[in-house]
C-alpha cells in the first residue's frame, strides 16, 4: 500500500507533500482510538498508583491483573463479531459455561489437568462455532441469534453447577494468578524461579504474560490472515467483500469461533482465580455488557470495519481501573454504580465531538 | 392470459405477505404451546387449566407489563436502534411513583420514564452515540441513582390505590384492568405506526436514515420522540408492576428486557429496523407469556427453562426470520 502512495508521489511531485501527509493521516486515525484509550488508562492507573496507600507494590499489580484478566478476554472476544458489524451477546454466557466446566475438569494429576484445560478451550471454541453456524447457515441476525444461544449456554452452565462450587487444582490456580517467580517456584522451573536471568521479569504477573501471549499467538496472526482481513472487510461493506471473492462464510465462522475461544479462556481463568464455578446469570450479563463498553472505549466502531482486540483489552483495563480508583478513594459503594454510569456516558458522548468536524451533514447518517 | 392473471391475483390475495408469515407462525406456535401444555396437565393432573378463560386472563394480566415494555421497545427497534435502559427505567419509575404517592404518583412514574427516554433520544439522535451503548450507560446511571436514593434496600413506600387498581382490579369481575391498559397502549402504537406520519417516518428511518433525511424528515426529532415513547412505556409498566406487587423493589425490571426484545423479534420485526407489524409483537408477547406459564406448570428447573427459551427463539427465527442470501 505504501508503495503505491510513494509511486504516485514520484509521478506528481507537486502534490507529493499532500499525498504523503495523507498516507500518515489514515494510519494515525486508525490507531487514534487505541492511543486515546491507552492514554486514558495510563493516566487513570498512574493516578491510582500514586494515591494507593501502600504505594506501588508487586502484590497490588498482581491483584489488579487478576481482576482485569477475565473482562479483558471477554472484551477481546466481543471485538471480533463487532468488527464485522455484528454483536455477540453470548460472550458472558460462554465464559460462565467454560468456568463451570473447568470447575469440574481442571483437577487431579497433570494428565487430567491438561486434558481438562484442553476440554475447556475446545468447549469455548465449540460454543463460538455453534454461534457462527446459526448466523451463517441459519442466516439469523447475530445479535438475536447470540441472545438465544446465550440462554442455552446458561442453561447448560446451570445444569453443571446448580449451586456455586467445584474445585480447581490449587497449585495451578496459585501459579496462574501470581507473578512469574511464584509460577516458576510452584513448578520447580528455572531453579525455582531464582535463576539470575529471570530476575528482571520475575515481578511480572502471569495474567499479563498470558494476555501478551494470547495477543501475539492468536490475535496478531489472525488479523494478518486472509480470514482476518475478511472480517474487517465484512464490517466495512459486506456486499463489496462478497463481490471481491473473499471467503465470507469462513470468516464469519472463524470470527465467532475466535470469540468463543477468547471468552472460554476468560472463563477458564475466572475458574482458576476463584477456584470454583458459578452459573450466575446477572454476572454473565454484566460481563457481556461491560465487554461492549470496553470495546467502544477501546476505539472499535460498533458499525464495524475499524478497531482491534488490543484496543478492547485496554478498554477493559480502563473500566477496571475506574473501579480500582473507587476502592482506594472510599467512594460510598452506593454511589459507585452511578459514577460508573456517568463515566461510561461521558466517555461515549465524547464521540459526539467528531460531528463538529464533519464537512457534509449527510455523513452523519448511515 | 387474462384468466391466469385473475387466478394469479386471487392467489396472491391468499398468499401470505412477508410481514404476515411470522405472525401466522407465531400464532400457530401459541396454539401448539396450549396443546402441549394441556396434554401435559391432562396426563399428570387430569385437568386442563390452560384452557380455562380465567387462567388465560390471569396470564395475560401478568403479561401486560411485558406487553407494554415490548410495545415501546418496538418503536425503537423499528428505527434500527435498541433501548437497553428499560430495566432500570421501569424500576426508577416504580420507585418514584411510590415515593411521590397521592394523585401525582402515576404522572411522576411515567414522567421519569419519559425523561429517561428523552435523554436517550438526545444522546442517540443528536450526539450520535450508538444506541446500544448510550442506553446501556443510562441504565447504569438510573441504577446508580436508584441505589443512592434507596440506600440499596427496597423502598418502604407503597403503591397508591389507583396504581393497585390499574394493575390488579378486574372490570366487572372478569376483565383485568391491566389488560385494558395494555390494549390502550397497543391502540396508541398502532395508530402511530399506521395512521400518522410519525409512524411512516419511523419505518423510513429504519430502512435508510440518509434517504429519510433527504426526503425532508427531521430524523433527529423522530428518533427523539421514539425513544421518549419507549421510555414512557417502560415507566408505565413500572407504575403498573409496582401496583401489582404493592411496592417497588430493586431489580424489578431485570427480567423484562430480554423477553421484550425476544417478543418483538419473534413477532417478525427486523432487529435492524424498517420492517415489522405491531400485531406480531402482540402475538410474540402472548407466546412468551404462555411459554413461561406452561414451563412453570411443568415445574421446569431454571436450566431447562433457559435452554427451551433459547431453542424456541432460534427455531422460530429459522422458520421465518432468515435473511436473504447475500448477492453483492
Amino acid at each position: 500500500m505504501s508503495d503505491t502512495v510513494l509511486a504516485r508521489a514520484n509521478v506528481e511531485p507537486v502534490e507529493g507533500t499532500r499525498v504523503r501527509r495523507g498516507s500518515i493521516g489514515p494510519r494515525l486515525q486508525q490507531q487514534a482510538g487505541i492511543l486515546g484509550a491507552l492514554t486514558l488508562f495510563v493516566l487513570l492507573y498512574l493516578f491510582y498508583q500514586a494515591n494507593h496507600p501502600r504505594g506501588f507494590t508487586g502484590q497490588v499489580l498482581i491483584q489488579n491483573a487478576n481482576e482485569a484478566f477475565a473482562l479483558a478476554l471477554v472484551a477481546m472476544a466481543q471485538t471480533v463479531p463487532v468488527l464485522m458489524a455484528g454483536l455477540d451477546l453470548s460472550v458472558g454466557a460462554v465464559m460462565t459455561l467454560v468456568g463451570c466446566i473447568a470447575s469440574h475438569l481442571v483437577n487431579g494429576g497433570p494428565g487430567e489437568i491438561a486434558l481438562g484445560i484442553m476440554a475447556c478451550i475446545a468447549a469455548g471454541a465449540a460454543c463460538g462455532f455453534a454461534n457462527g453456524c446459526v448466523v451463517v447457515y441459519g442466516r439469523i441476525q447475530p445479535i438475536i441469534a447470540t441472545l438465544a444461544t446465550s440462554a442455552i449456554y446458561m442453561g447448560f452452565a446451570l445444569i453443571l453447577r446448580p449451586t456455586p462450587g467445584g474445585n480447581v487444582h490449587e497449585d495451578l490456580s496459585w501459579a496462574m494468578t501470581n507473578d512469574v517467580r511464584e509460577f516458576a517456584a510452584t513448578f520447580g522451573l528455572f531453579e525455582g524461579g531464582e535463576a539470575l536471568w529471570l530476575q528482571p521479569f520475575a515481578w511480572i504477573p502471569v495474567p499479563l504474560i498470558l494476555l501478551a501471549l494470547i495477543i501475539l499467538v492468536i490475535w496478531v496472526p489472525f488479523t494478518r490472515s486472509v480470514t482476518g482481513r475478511t472480517v474487517y472487510a465484512i464490517g466495512s461493506s459486506e456486499g463489496a467483500a462478497y463481490m471481491s471473492g473473499l471467503p465470507i462464510n469462513r470468516a464469519k465462522l472463524a470470527a465467532f469461533t475466535l470469540a468463543g475461544l477468547f471468552a472460554g479462556l476468560g472463563g477458564l481463568f475466572l475458574a482458576l482465580q476463584t477456584s470454583s464455578g458459578n452459573a450466575d446469570i446477572p454476572q454473565a450479563a454484566a460481563y457481556t455488557l461491560n465487554a461492549i463498553a470496553a470495546v467502544v472505549i477501546g476505539g472499535t466502531s460498533l458499525l464495524g470495519g475499524t478497531g482491534s482486540a488490543i484496543g478492547s483489552m485496554i478498554g477493559a483495563l480502563v473500566l477496571r481501573t475506574i473501579s480500582f480508583n473507587f476502592r482506594i478513594f472510599d467512594v460510598a459503594p452506593l454511589l459507585q454504580p452511578l459514577l460508573e454510569g456517568f463515566v461510561l456516558l461521558a466517555a461515549v458522548s465524547l464521540g459526539g465531538l467528531k460531528l463538529l468536524r464533519l464537512k457534509n451533514k449527510l455523513e452523519v447518517y448511515r | 392470459v387474462s384468466t391466469t392473471a385473475i387466478s394469479g391475483s386471487a392467489l396472491r390475495g391468499l398468499r401470505l405477505g412477508p410481514d404476515d408469515k411470522p405472525i401466522v407462525f407465531a400464532a400457530g406456535f401459541v396454539l401448539l404451546i396450549l396443546f402441549v401444555g394441556t396434554g401435559y396437565t391432562l396426563f399428570t393432573q387430569g385437568s386442563a387449566p390452560l384452557l380455562q378463560p380465567q387462567y388465560l386472563l390471569q396470564q395475560l394480566q401478568v403479561g401486560s407489563f411485558l406487553g407494554i415494555v415490548a410495545a415501546g421497545l418496538m418503536l425503537v427497534i423499528l428505527l434500527g436502534h435498541i433501548d437497553l435502559s428499560a430495566p432500570w427505567t421501569l424500576t426508577a419509575a416504580a420507585m418514584m411513583a411510590t415515593a411521590v404517592g397521592g394523585p401525582w404518583a402515576i404522572p411522576a412514574g411515567i414522567g421519569v420514564g419519559l425523561l429517561v427516554g428523552i435523554v436517550n433520544g438526545l444522546g442517540v439522535a443528536y450526539l450520535r452515540v450508538p444506541s446500544m451503548i448510550f442506553t446501556l450507560g443510562m441504565n447504569a446511571v438510573m441504577r446508580g441513582l436508584m441505589v443512592a436514593h434507596t440506600g440499596g434496600f427496597a423502598p418502604q413506600t407503597a403503591a397508591t390505590d389507583l396504581m393497585q387498581y390499574l394493575a390488579v382490579a378486574r372490570i366487572g369481575g372478569v376483565i383485568p384492568a391491566a389488560l385494558l391498559v395494555w390494549l390502550a397502549v397497543s391502540v396508541v402504537v398502532v395508530v402511530i405506526l399506521t395512521r400518522m406520519t410519525l409512524g411512516r417516518a419511523i419505518y423510513a428511518i429504519g430502512n435508510r436514515e440518509r434517504a429519510a433525511y433527504l426526503s425532508g424528515i427531521n430524523t433527529n426529532r423522530v428518533i427523539l420522540i421514539a425513544f421518549a415513547l419507549s421510555g414512557a412505556a417502560a415507566g408505565l409498566a413500572g407504575v403498573l408492576l409496582a401496583g401489582y406487587s404493592t411496592k417497588a423493589y430493586q431489580g424489578m425490571g431485570d427480567t423484562y428486557l430480554l423477553p421484550a426484545i425476544a417478543a418483538v423479534v419473534i413477532g417478525g420485526t427486523n432487529i435492524l429496523g424498517g420492517r415489522g407489524r405491531y400485531l406480531g409483537t402482540l402475538v410474540g408477547v402472548i407466546l412468551i407469556v404462555l411459554l413461561n406459564s406452561v414451563l412453570s406448570i411443568m415445574q421446569m428447573p431454571e436450566a431447562g427453562r433457559q435452554i427451551i427459551y433459547g431453542t424456541v427463539i432460534i427455531s422460530m427465527l429459522l422458520v421465518y426470520g432468515r435473511e436473504g442470501r447475500l448477492a453483492g
